[in-house]
């Protein structure tokens, strides 16, 4: 019997495919989310917008909350820590939570490095927004991936650059012959040996989800057609007026992201979404895509 | 031809298909109800059972799923799809779909630093086979009619009843298909038992 093998990271991620991981930062909001029909929850301090609000360094969140949402709730529970922090991310695994996503969201505590994944037991989530980021992420051991999109903008225009381009670099490795394959790992800096995956599969090792601004059930249905396994949502959910109900929605249009009249119904009278920010109103620091390396 | 269906509205769908593909029959995912008379079989997928049965009950499939369940079809729940199928849940008092005559408890072998590997023995399928546990549920009781077909650490794993087969670990995570090919041939008996019934009369 053995834990913390790629089959197990991974396939944990697997079980997650078809669904809507949210944003909480309390107990009461992890049981809506639930209750929704969220596969899992992402236990933080503040939301992403909040987070660009306030200015200043973001840090993983106070183990308190994180603690009180694992009780919370049957579902899976992922936190994040700083890139680059080995402390942060211990910390959260000895807490027994079930997924870290290693994220742009808060501030680097590395601006070189990123964490050696493959030496924890708990699974990892990255962001990318190439193929080079993402085969470089699972390298290093991460067992599921995200777009990184422009997180607390509830803008989708990032995400959806991040998903194509992923994407589209996937489908040129799956059609390349072998022998052109290792200068293709040179000019995208990406480990070959996860290119010869890529080509072997047919497809990315490991699932990647769509984050980043969705903001709407549009978004989320707009990204699964892009070919998003699943769909993150980080403040559109809570700071939306009627969260249950907006929480529902995305769980619906992710599932029959295909079935436009339902997506119709469901998009009816959800109140006001989040303001949103233009991309290019953002100050080169202000970009947490940038971040990561 | 067979065709196995596979419950499609969250979790490992396409290794499900995959795998009864490779055991040389048809599958299809299936996202609405009425695509449930096209099949002979039905597999419940891995995922989170809490946003499968709460997708279940918005798009009406229960009594679907209880009809194709009483018709004799068999039903394959791996995982989260154990939990739907079982009659009893430890720590709730209604199952979801509630056909097979088990008691679950979810999540019991902890969270997911503890989901593991190990080797099997499955009776009838296997002396060794991989299973790969994540945040695993496991059969606390049975009814006298369910054959265990597996157990870990004293915990049942895997079990059968009838046209029912349910484990607790993901077979379809694995190159390994001799579990799903029993369970198509469990599909293969029961359509000509069916169709043996209905040239009789």
């Amino acid at each position: 019997m053995i834990t913390g093998t790629d089959r197990v990271k991974r396939g944990m991620a697997e079980m997650q495919k078809g669904g809507v991981i949210m944003d909480v930062v309390n107990a009461e909001q992890a049981k809506i989310a639930e209750e929704a029909g969220a596969v899992a929850v992402m236990a933080l301090e503040r939301v992403p917008s909040d987070i660009r609000a306030a200015g200043g360094v973001a840090r993983m969140a106070d183990p308190r909350i994180v603690e009180e949402v694992m009780n919370a709730v049957s579902i899976p529970v992922m936190a994040k820590a700083r890139i680059g922090h080995i402390v942060e991310a211990r910390v959260l695994e000895a807490m027994g939570v079930d997924y870290i996503d290693e994220s742009e969201v808060l501030t680097p505590a590395d601006e070189e490095f990123h964490l050696n994944k493959k030496e924890y037991t708990v699974p990892f989530v990255c962001g990318c927004r190439d193929l080079g980021e993402a085969a470089r992420r699972i390298g290093e051991g991460a067992s599921m991936l995200r777009t990184k999109g422009e997180p607390g903008t509830g803008n989708i225009v990032e995400a959806v650059r991040h998903i194509r381009k992923v994407n589209a670099q996937v489908r040129k490795v799956v059609s390349m012959s072998e022998d052109e394959l290792m200068t293709e790992a040179k000019l995208l800096g990406a480990p070959y040996e996860i290119l010869l995956e890529i080509k072997r599969l047919g497809r990315l090792p490991v699932v990647n989800f769509a984050a980043g601004g969705v903001a709407t059930p549009a978004d989320a249905a707009l990204m699964m057609q892009l070919g998003a396994d699943g769909v993150f949502v980080g403040s559109g959910i809570f700071k939306s007026e009627n969260p249950a109900k907006f929480a529902r929605a995305i769980v619906e249009a992710t599932t029959h992201y295909q079935d436009y009249k339902l997506i119709a119904e469901l998009s009816k009278d959800l109140g006001t979404p989040m303001k949103g920010i233009e991309i290019s109103s953002l100050t080169p620091a202000d970009r947490m895509q940038d971040r990561g390396w | 031809m067979i065709k196995i269906g596979v419950l499609a509205l969250q979790g490992a769908v396409r290794e499900h298909i995959q795998s009864l593909e490779a055991c040389g029959v048809e599958a299809i995912a299936i996202k609405h109800k009425e695509e449930l008379a096209e099949v002979d079989g039905l597999v419940l997928p891995g995922g989170e059972s809490t946003t499968m049965r709460r997708l279940i009950d918005k798009y009406d499939f229960m009594d679907a799923l209880r009809e194709f369940a009483r018709s004799g079809k068999p039903m394959f729940g791996t995982c989260a799809g154990l939990i739907l199928m079982a009659k009893h849940i430890v720590g709730y008092t209604e199952p979801h779909i509630g056909v097979m005559d088990i008691t679950v408890e979810r999540n019991s072998f902890g969270r997911q630093v503890d989901s593991f590997e190990a080797d099997l023995m499955i009776k009838d399928v296997a002396d060794s086979f991989p299973a790969v546990f994540i945040r695993a549920p496991h059969i606390v009781e049975v009814g006298e009619n369910v054959e265990i077909l597996c157990k870990h650490e004293d915990r049942i794993v895997a079990a059968r009843e009838g046209h029912f087969l349910g484990c607790s670990f993901h077979p379809e995570l694995t190159d390994d298909h001799r579990l799903t090919a029993y369970f198509v041939e469990m599909v293969k008996e029961a359509k000509e038992k069916q169709l043996e019934k209905a040239g009789s009369h």
